[in-house]
């Protein structure tokens, strides 16, 4: 760490070290670009993942925040810069540093209005075009009168914004054409079933083969950054459930890992092994569904009665322990909010007995079926520096052969002490992210199987003081939920709700290689590759 | 709360208390027969409650066995919409042309808080503050997310209210427009 922050100083002498731990260094605009070319480029540094990109709103200046992770090395680096005009404000972009950050400058552009120079296309990512003022700035006028509900769809547009600079600094503004006149342009979504929920793609088609796909997003976009904002921390981790509804578990379990951390709270070793069982079982009814609706897409419909029929046996389990099927409500700071029911170990096991048969079922129905092996093998390519790139993390990140799990690169709970395998396959095809969740379900039992009799006796939840105050500071942790890393951000000033929130939603990696992976094939291969990413909507746009 | 003071909607079957003219009355009764058994569903979910819109689609609840048989993927062919989640602003003018779009009679079951009020996100700058803004509504369910049982029995108090419509020579909602608060908005 020391060396790579001599290679920082070295690089720009005006940074600033906040932070020794993690290294957080502040850059001025200006070098930042050039450092951040470095900081992926060099031999010894190779900071090829951007983990979570966040705009901040520091009073003075618009800042952004980078959490850069090496792949090669594991060494981690938080990088920010800000812009210091808050009326116009303007920062150099890194799309073609990390792919990741097209659409994360696009949310930080449509939460904050800053301006990513050389960022080919800067229209709003969630919002209306329409929309007046930048929801996440602290002097955001909130008055309903301004923006109203309203019932006339907004205009769709196909020239979007761009900003360049010339060579002698001057920044000007260009059109960016997404689709040109006469160019056949096909609607999908909001409203479709196989979008999973309410996104929406405009795809160019030259007869069947697909030419360009443009996301759209913020059909669901629910602002829960900014109510973070305004709520207590135990009131904030109701919202963290309804993110990933089928990651409800994990989520939970990272925002109070953060804040644990901050206040250096030591949860009870039961604590941990009941976390992590729920986790895992979370795991599973994620990956059962993703089963059923993904055969659902490709045409076979008994898929869906058999996953489903299997998912309702965890639900039964959550709603025994926890009370609730789909949003358990159940990690707390410092705790669980109450024991595990008795009834919930020998669940456990009858279910780890139970499922490998029907495992084996769902492979003769479906994966040795020769129309589905020819809709899925070979079929949306993503490799490996793409994965990375685009940051794409969780299932559809390791069929590409990028080892990304978090339980394993940090270890929480009781990941360090279980003997599981991180399945990493090398097709990265439809194909293998279909296999990589099918296997791990496997080792999802496995864990279970380990930890179901040995859960330590103790309490369920440490006392915390009824207002709990994180010290001043920037907290980031994350998880290996469902469908990828999830991380949170939070950053305080000492008070009693968090100066700014942010969620790293696996889901906004995943949508943004649509377009890569698509581009080229078959109309019927676009659904393919949307089922096979498994993303969830509330997740993309929070 | 005390089983004798759940109140299950008896005004409903009270509004043909009145009598019915029996040639008109029997054909209604028909016709109100087969609709109410026979009410299909839009494939429309946008978050968390349409998970469990789904498990309730799904064998194990299986809302078939009530004549909601199967979703349509379209509008056009679809009699009811179960508004399942959060609508947001950039969903709104969406959910009011997929209404639109649907072929009368149609019925709008709003399910979760989020669809009734905004729910949790009730102070969020981009949610909609129940779906009755944009669309009438006529049966509320709920919960976040109700348990499969509740949408179930939500979905029957809709059958309820279509056996008592009159199809012949009555208007159905004869209300004012200023006693009718869907009329207002
Ligand atoms: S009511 Fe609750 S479960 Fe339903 S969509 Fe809203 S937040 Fe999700």
């Amino acid at each position: 760490m020391e060396k790579i922050k001599n290679r920082i100083l070295e690089v720009v002498p005006e940074a600033v070290v906040v932070s020794e731990a993690p290294l957080t260094v502040s850059v001025p605009p200006l070098p930042f670009y050039d450092l951040a070319r470095r900081l992926r480029d060099d031999e010894d540094m190779r900071f090829d993942y951007l983990v979570c990109m966040t705009g901040v709103d520091e009073g003075e200046s618009l800042g952004v925040v980078y959490h850069l992770r090496s792949t090669v090395y594991g060494h981690e680096l938080v990088l920010r810069t800000a812009a210091l005009d808050r009326e116009n404000p303007e920062l150099a972009s890194v799309v073609d540093i990390w792919a990741t950050a097209n659409l994360n400058e696009r949310e930080v552009f449509d939460f904050f209005g800053i301006r990513f120079i050389n960022h080919p296309d800067m229209r709003r990512l969630f919002l209306r075009n329409d929309w007046v003022g930048y929801p996440l700035r602290k002097d955001y006028n909130a008055d309903e009168k301004i923006n109203p509900v309203r019932l006339e769809s907004e205009e769709t547009i196909d020239v979007a914004p761009a900003y360049e600079a010339s060579r002698d600094g001057e920044v000007e503004e260009i059109e960016h054409v997404l689709f040109k006149e006469g160019e056949y342009v096909v609607n999908i979504g909001p409203q479709h079933p196989a979008t999973h929920g309410v996104l929406r793609f405009r795809v160019q088609l030259d007869g069947e083969i697909v030419r360009k796909v443009d996301v759209n997003c913020g059909y669901i976009h629910r602002g829960i950054e900014k109510m973070c904002e305004s709520l207590t921390y135990p009131q904030m981790l109701a919202l963290t459930d309804r993110l990933d509804y089928l990651s409800a578990h994990q989520n939970r379990h990272a925002l109070c890992l953060c804040i644990e951390d901050a206040l250096q709270i030591e949860v009870p070793e039961r604590v941990k092994y009941i976390r992590t069982i729920m986790d895992e079982l979370t795991r599973l009814q994620s990956h059962l569904l993703f089963w059923s609706t993904f055969c659902m897409d490709l045409g076979a419909l008994t898929a869906f009665f058999y996953g489903f029929r299997d998912r309702e046996k965890i639900l039964d389990m959550f709603e025994e322990t926890c009370g609730g099927r789909l949003i358990m409500n159940y990690n707390v700071v410092g705790g669980v909010m109450q024991d595990i029911h008795p009834n919930l170990v020998h669940r456990i096991k009858d279910f780890i007995k139970y499922l490998p048969p029907m495992l084996k079922e769902y492979h003769e129905v479906f994966t040795g079926n020769i129309i589905a092996q020819q809709r899925m093998k070979g079929i949306g390519l993503l490799s490996r520096e793409d994965a990375i790139s685009y940051g794409v993390t969780g299932p559809s990140g390791r069929a590409s052969g990028w080892a990304c799990d978090v339980r394993k690169i940090h270890p929480y709970g009781v990941y360090d002490k279980v003997d599981f395998k991180e399945i990493v396959r090398e097709d990265g095809d439809v194909f293998g992210r279909y296999m990589v969740r099918m296997e791990e379900i496997l080792q999802s039992l496995h864990i279970l199987e380990q930890l179901v009799d040995n859960i330590p006796e103790g309490d369920f939840a440490v006392k915390t003081k009824p207002i709990i105050r994180l010290p001043e500071g920037n907290y980031f942790r994350s998880v290996e939920a469902s469908r990828g890393e999830f991380g949170v951000y939070i950053e305080s000033r000492g008070d009693k709700f968090p100066y700014r929130v942010k969620f790293r939603s696996p889901g906004l990696p995943l949508v943004s290689v649509v377009d890569l992976l698509a581009r080229d094939g078959k109309i019927a291969d676009l659904i393919a590759v949307g089922g096979s990413l498994d993303y969830v909507v509330p997740d993309i746009d929070r | 709360m005390k089983y004798e003071d759940f109140n299950d909607n008896e005004y409903l079957e009270e509004l043909r208390k009145g009598g019915v003219d029996v040639i008109v009355g029997k054909l209604d009764e028909l016709i109100n027969w087969g609709r109410s058994n026979s009410v299909w569903p839009l494939t429309f979910a946008t978050s968390c409650c349409g998970i469990e819109f789904m498990a309730v689609g799904a064998a194990r609840y299986d809302f078939a066995r009530f004549g909601f048989e199967v979703t349509r993927a379209s509008p056009r062919q679809a009699d009811v919409i179960v508004v399942a989640g959060t609508i947001v602003h950039k969903m709104a003018p969406v959910l009011k042309r997929l209404y639109d779009q649907m072929a009368d009679p149609k019925y709008v079951i709003a399910m979760g808080g989020c669809a009734i009020s905004g729910g949790p996100f009730k102070k969020s700058y981009h949610v909609v503050r129940g779906v009755n803004t944009i669309i009438p509504v006529d049966v509320y369910v709920p919960g976040c997310p109700p348990r499969p049982e509740a949408l179930l029995y939500g979905m029957m108090q809709l059958q309820r209210k279509i056996k008592v419509e009159r199809f012949f020579g009555v208007v159905n909602h004869k209300q004012p427009k200023s006693e009718n608060p869907d009329n207002e908005k």
